[in-house]
C-alpha cells in the first residue's frame, strides 16, 4: 500500500520544530486506529451561552418553544461572541444556570430531544458548488462563519469570525493549519485528517480568501504518518475552490513530535521561524492558524450553512472501558458519552475534559460538552506527591518553550511581587505545563503562575478602572 | 449520577517520574566507583573516613531538622548523605575521626540548615565543611600520606600540585599522567583517581543529574588558561592535561559545582559560572598562594549565583520583536 511505501521516506524527512519543550509518553495506541464513531444524542441535552472566548450569548427561544436541530437558541453579543445553536429537535425545556466544564455555573438552555432530528430549513441538504463558494466576497465568508457559531476546536474557542477578519494594516500572507494535537491521548483530529482532507483544504481555502493569505501550510508531528501522508501524498490532487492563479499554495510540513508543538507561538516559530512579540497575536508575523478540525467546520458552515452542533473528540484514559473517537453532539452530558463507551471503571479518580496537560478537571461527569472539548479523559491518578522545596536544578527553565523561568515566576506570584512578576514575563505564560511536568520538587508551578497572572490583570484593571 | 468522586486539581494532570530523591540516589550511585577506588588506594582509613562523615552529617540533619520543626523524612531525601560523602572524599587519609565529624556538623549546620535546609543554601555544604576544617586546622588538612599502592618509604608524603607549588621537580618527573589519571598518587580520599570518577561521572550526565555545561566550561577555561603559561614556558608550568586530572579538579568540575542548588538555573548564567570557576582555579593554583583552589573557586562562584540568575533572564520568545 502506498502508506507503508512511503513509511521509510517520512523517517528520513527533515522534521521542523522549536526549542525546548517536553516528551511526555504519547499513548496515542489507545485510539489513533478506531475510526470515529456517532454517539446518538440523549433524550436532553444542556447547551450553555458560553461555550466560546469573550460574551456570553443571549438566548433567543423561550420556555416551550419548539426547536429545530441546527437552529440558533443564542444570539453572539458584540464582537467577541459567537451564537448557539440547538444539537437536537425538541422542545426547550428550561434555561436556567448549569454547572459548566469552566467550573462555574452559566446560563444554559436544556432541550428536551424528540428523537426526530428535524433539520433547520435553513441548512442546505447538498454543499453549493465550488464556484458559488469561490465567488463569495470575504465579508459573506466571516458572516457564514460568525452565523454558524464556529469557534476555535483547537481547546481555546476563539470565536472564527474574529481570526478571519486580521485589522487592514496587518499583511497576513499565510494560514497555518493546525494538525499537531500535540496533547497526549488525543487522537480526534488525527482521525478527522485521515477522514475529510478535502473539506480541511477547502475550509483552509475560505480562510485564505478572507484574510488574504496566498500560502497554506499544514504541519503534522511525525507520530500521526498516516495523517501526514494523506495530506503531503496526494496534497495538490485535492480540488481547490479558485482557478489558476488565485489558488493559495499548498504545503504539508512534518514536525518532531513534541509538547507543545501545537501552541501558537510555538508552531508559528516551528514553521516559519517568525516570531510573535510578546504580548501580539500572529497577525502580527503575517499569520492566522486554524485548527483541521475548526477549517472542517468552516467549509460546512459555508458550503451548506451547517452550524456548529457537533464534534469530535477522543474518549481515552485507563479509566474507560472502551477507548473511542467520537462524534458527540454539543451539550450532550459527559456521562452519556460514558455509557456509549461501556462505562468508566469503578477505581476511576480523575476525570479530564481536553488534554492531560493542559485540560480541565471535572468534579462530575454530569457537565455538558462543549465546542472547545476535545477530549475526555478518566484514569486512577495516584495522590498528589509530597512537594519538596525548589533545588533549583533549572530543569523548568530549559524547557519552558517561552523562555521564562517558571520557578522565579511562581515564587514571586507566591509572595505577591506582582510587577517584579510583569517584569519577568509572568503575562507571556502560556500555562502548557511543561515546567511543571519535569519539575523534580512536584511544586505546583502552573498553579502559582495561573494565580499571578489574574492577579496582574486584576490590578491592571484596577488601574485604567 | 454516578456516585464516583473526582479529584479536583489544576493542570497538568501528568507528571515526569524523576523526583529529588531519584536525582540525590543517582549521584550517590555515581559516586561509587570513586569509593571503591578510595578504599583501594588507602584501604581502612578510608572506609572509617566515609562512614564517619556519612553518619556525622545525617544525624546534624536529623537533629537540626528536629529543631527547626520540619519533617525528619527530608534526612531521606539523599541530599546530606551526598554531602557527607563529598565532604569525606576531599578529607587527607590521614585526618583524625573526630576532625571529620566536626566538617560534618559544620557542613550541614553552617552549610545548609541555617540559610532554611534543603534547596535554599547558597554555599556547596561538603565545600563549607571542607573549608571551615581547612581554616582550623590547616596542619592536619595539608599532610598527606601516599597511598598503599605507592610504594615509598617516607612517611609524610606531598601531593602533585604541591611539589609543583615548591618547585622541587619538574611535575612530569614525580607524577606521570597515566598515575594521575588512575589515582595512583598523593591527594584526598576521592579525588585522586580522575578515572573512577569520569566512570561516575558519565552517568550522571547521561542521565542529566548534573548539567553537562558545568564540567564542560570549568575545563574549557582552566585548559585555556594554564595552556598559555605552559606554552610560554614548559619548563616551569605543568601541561593543562597535568592540572586537569590532578588535584580536585575533576571531583570539584563534575560533583561539586555541578550541585544544583548552589549553580545557577539559566543557561547563560551556567555558562559564566563554570567559566569563571575554570579560570580562577588557574590564578589560584599558577599566581596564588595555595597549590590547590578548587575549593575555593567554586565556594566563591557559589556567592555570584543569585546575581547571576538575576541579570542572565533568558530571551522570552518574540522578546524585542515589534508588534
Amino acid at each position: 500500500m502506498w502508506l507503508s511505501d512511503n513509511h521509510q521516506a517520512l523517517s528520513n524527512m527533515k522534521k521542523r520544530t522549536f526549542p525546548h519543550g517536553i516528551h511526555p509518553p504519547e499513548k496515542k495506541f489507545m485510539t489513533e486506529n478506531k475510526d470515529i464513531e456517532f454517539v446518538p444524542p440523549p433524550d436532553s441535552l444542556v447547551i450553555p451561552c458560553n461555550q466560546h472566548f469573550g460574551k456570553p450569548a443571549k438566548p433567543v427561544v423561550n420556555k416551550g418553544d419548539e426547536v429545530f436541530l441546527g437552529q440558533k437558541i443564542a444570539e453572539s453579543d458584540g464582537l467577541f461572541s459567537a451564537p448557539v445553536h440547538s444539537s437536537v429537535s425538541g422542545k426547550v425545556k428550561s434555561i436556567d444556570p448549569f454547572v459548566h466544564p469552566g467550573g462555574n455555573p452559566v446560563p444554559s438552555i436544556t432541550i428536551v430531544n424528540n428523537g426526530k432530528e428535524e433539520r433547520d430549513p435553513g441548512i442546505l441538504e447538498k454543499e453549493i458548488s465550488g464556484e458559488k463558494a469561490a465567488a463569495l466576497t470575504p465579508a459573506d465568508i466571516r458572516e457564514k462563519v460568525k452565523e454558524a457559531g464556529i469557534v476555535g476546536l483547537g481547546g481555546a474557542a476563539f470565536p472564527t469570525a474574529v481570526k478571519l477578519n486580521p485589522p487592514p494594516d496587518k499583511n497576513v500572507d499565510c494560514l497555518i493549519l493546525n494538525g499537531c494535537e500535540c496533547e497526549p491521548l488525543l487522537t480526534a483530529d488525527d482521525r478527522l485528517m485521515q477522514k475529510y482532507p478535502e473539506d480541511i483544504i477547502k475550509g483552509a481555502e475560505l480562510a485564505c480568501k478572507s484574510t488574504g493569505a496566498k500560502r497554506i501550510i499544514i504541519g503534522i508531528e511525525d507520530n500521526k504518518k498516516k495523517a501526514f501522508s494523506v495530506f503531503f501524498e496526494r496534497l495538490n490532487d485535492y480540488p481547490s475552490l479558485f482557478p489558476h492563479g488565485e489558488r493559495p499554495s499548498r504545503e504539508a510540513v512534518l514536525l518532531k513530535t513534541k509538547y507543545p508543538q501545537g501552541a501558537e507561538k510555538n508552531l508559528i516559530y516551528a514553521l516559519l521561524k517568525r516570531e510573535v512579540p510578546r504580548g501580539g497575536l500572529p497577525f502580527d508575523v503575517g499569520v492566522i492558524v486554524q485548527n483541521v478540525g475548526t477549517a472542517k467546520a468552516v467549509w460546512d458552515a459555508v458550503s451548506r450553512r451547517h452550524p456548529l452542533y457537533q464534534r469530535v473528540l477522543t474518549v481515552s484514559g485507563s479509566g474507560f472501558n472502551e477507548t473511542k473517537n467520537v462524534i458527540v453532539r454539543i451539550g450532550t452530558s459527559v456521562q452519556h458519552v460514558i455509557d456509549f463507551c461501556g462505562g468508566m471503571k469503578k477505581d476511576a479518580n480523575l476525570l479530564v475534559m481536553g488534554g492531560p496537560m493542559m485540560g480541565l478537571v471535572q468534579w462530575t461527569p454530569d457537565v455538558p460538552v462543549i465546542k472547545g472539548t476535545s477530549g475526555i479523559l478518566a484514569w486512577k491518578a495516584s495522590a498528589e506527591p509530597y512537594e519538596y522545596t525548589c533545588i533549583r536544578c533549572g530543569r523548568c527553565v530549559s524547557h519552558c518553550p517561552m523562555g521564562l523561568v517558571p520557578t522565579h515566576l511562581a515564587q514571586l506570584a507566591k509572595y505577591g511581587k506582582l510587577s517584579e512578576a510583569e517584569n519577568w514575563g509572568i503575562m507571556d505564560c502560556v500555562e502548557c505545563g511543561c515546567c511543571q511536568y519535569v519539575c523534580p520538587s512536584k511544586i505546583p508551578l502552573v498553579q502559582w503562575i495561573r494565580l499571578g497572572k489574574t492577579n496582574v490583570s486584576r490590578e491592571k484593571r484596577k488601574k485604567s478602572a | 449520577m454516578s456516585d464516583q468522586h473526582f479529584i479536583v486539581q489544576s493542570s497538568p494532570h501528568i507528571r515526569d517520574k524523576d523526583s529529588v530523591p531519584k536525582i540525590m540516589y543517582t549521584v550517590i550511585l555515581c559516586l561509587l566507583p570513586a569509593l571503591v577506588a578510595s578504599v583501594y588506594f588507602f584501604r581502612w582509613r578510608a572506609v572509617m573516613i566515609v562512614l564517619t562523615s556519612t553518619a556525622a552529617c545525617l544525624a546534624t540533619e536529623a537533629v537540626l531538622l528536629r529543631l527547626r520543626k520540619k519533617p525528619l523524612r527530608s534526612v531521606l531525601d539523599g541530599s546530606a548523605a551526598i554531602t557527607g560523602l563529598l565532604l569525606a572524599m576531599t578529607l587527607p587519609p590521614t585526618l583524625s575521626l573526630e576532625l571529620v565529624i566536626i566538617g560534618g556538623v559544620m557542613a550541614i549546620a553552617i552549610g545548609k540548615q541555617v540559610f532554611g535546609g534543603l534547596g535554599n543554601n547558597i554555599f556547596n555544604p561538603a565545600l563549607v565543611g571542607r573549608a571551615f576544617l581547612q581554616a582550623a586546622f590547616p596542619v592536619a588538612m595539608t599532610s598527606w600520606a601516599p597511598p598503599v599502592t605507592l610504594q615509598v618509604d617516607t612517611a609524610t608524603f606531598a601531593t602533585p600540585l604541591a611539589e609543583l607549588k615548591l618547585q622541587a621537580a619538574a611535575p612530569e618527573a614525580l607524577t606521570s599522567i597515566k598515575d594521575l589519571f588512575l589515582g595512583n598518587t598523593g591527594g584526598c580520599l576521592g579525588e585522586t583517581s580522575a578515572f573512577a570518577l569520569l566512570l561516575g561521572a558519565s552517568y550522571l550526565l547521561f542521565r542529566r543529574a548534573a548539567d553537562w555545561k558545568i564540567p564542560a566550561g570549568i575545563i574549557l577555561s582552566l585548559s585555556i588558561f594554564t595552556g598559555i603559561f605552559w606554552i610560554a614556558d614548559p619548563g616551569k608550568y605543568a601541561s593543562p592535561l597535568f592540572h586537569l586530572f590532578s588535584g580536585g579538579l575533576i571531583i570539584g568540575a563534575f560533583f561539586m559545582a555541578t550541585d544544583m542548588v548552589t549553580s545557577p538555573i539559566t543557561p547563560k548564567g551556567v555558562w559564566i559560572y563554570a567559566l569563571g570557576i575554570g579560570l580562577t582555579v588557574g590564578i589560584i593554583r599558577l599566581l596564588g598562594g595555595f597549590p590547590e583552589g578548587v575549593m575555593y573557586s567554586i565556594l566563591f562562584w557559589n556567592t555570584f549565583v543569585p546575581l547571576l540568575n538575576r541579570y542572565t533572564r533568558p530571551r522570552i520568545l518574540g522578546e524585542g520583536r515589534q508588534t
